[in-house]
């Protein structure tokens, strides 16, 4: 169990919607803090992942609960 | 170097204007630059609802009164059907809760895309500056586009 110290609801929302708010959400986070991200948009499996490697944030983890993805992304350390 | 990617909207369809926004939105929240050139009917995008300048010349004003501009006019590529069709795809991206195009235009403005007015094509169908969204922030040719392309990874044309 990962403990998260922000959550964002994105249930409902298609692409590219989640990773936009989560754009917005992530800056009110501290580096190195986790964000729990809540999705039921298939296409968020493979997006988020993409995401946190294209702006170095870390990729921690995915689970699905029957098509509802609960996402866990580390914030990265500033450089 | 940071990421760019440009894109040519060239088309005034919705369905087209969509899913260049989608992508240039995505691409904006990876941290890649986003310069978007519209250009031919992609203009009718960044067109206020109504004509302001006056056009001289028959050819030019049949034209501003024929093709209709403003984000809320553009109709589908397909299925628009004197209207029905494009109305309906707007319930349904409501029901998605998908944003409406003027709103992830909003959205591509604040993660800091670029537009950029093609100023050959405004001519053409007589339009100018006063014509189009506050939202622009160039109006420029093909080479500003070529310049621009060619420190990008990623160019689309739609």
């Amino acid at each position: 169990m990962i403990k998260a110290n922000a959550e964002l609801d994105c249930l409902g929302l298609y692409c590219p919607m989640p990773i936009a708010k989560t754009v917005e959400k992530m800056k009110e986070l501290k580096p190195g803090e986790v964000l729990e991200i809540l999705a039921d948009d298939e296409g968020i499996k493979s997006d988020m992942p993409a995401w946190c490697e294209a702006t170095g944030n870390e990729f921690l983890a995915i689970e699905d609960e029957n098509g509802k993805f609960r996402i866990y992304i580390r914030k990265k350390e500033a450089k | 170097m940071k990421d760019k990617m440009t894109l040519i909207l060239f088309s005034g369809d919705l369905d087209k204007a969509i899913a260049g926004f989608n992508l240039a939105t995505a691409a904006a929240s990876m941290g890649i630059e986003v310069v978007i050139f519209f250009t031919f009917w992609g203009l009718n995008i960044i067109r206020k609802e109504k004509k302001v300048s006056r056009t001289k010349g028959l050819k030019k004003k049949l034209f501003g009164i024929i093709n209709k501009g403003g984000v809320n006019n553009l109709p589908l590529s397909r299925f628009h059907m004197s209207g029905i069709g494009t109305k309906m795809m707007k319930q349904l991206m409501k029901e998605m809760k998908f944003p409406p195009l003027a709103e992830l235009m909003k959205l591509a403005k604040n993660l800091g895309v670029k537009f950029v007015a093609c100023t050959t094509t405004m001519g053409m169908m007589g339009l100018t500056k006063d014509d189009l969204i506050p939202e622009v922030d160039a109006y420029a040719g093909a080479a500003t586009y070529l310049a621009n392309a060619g420190q990008s990874r990623i160019n689309l044309f739609l």
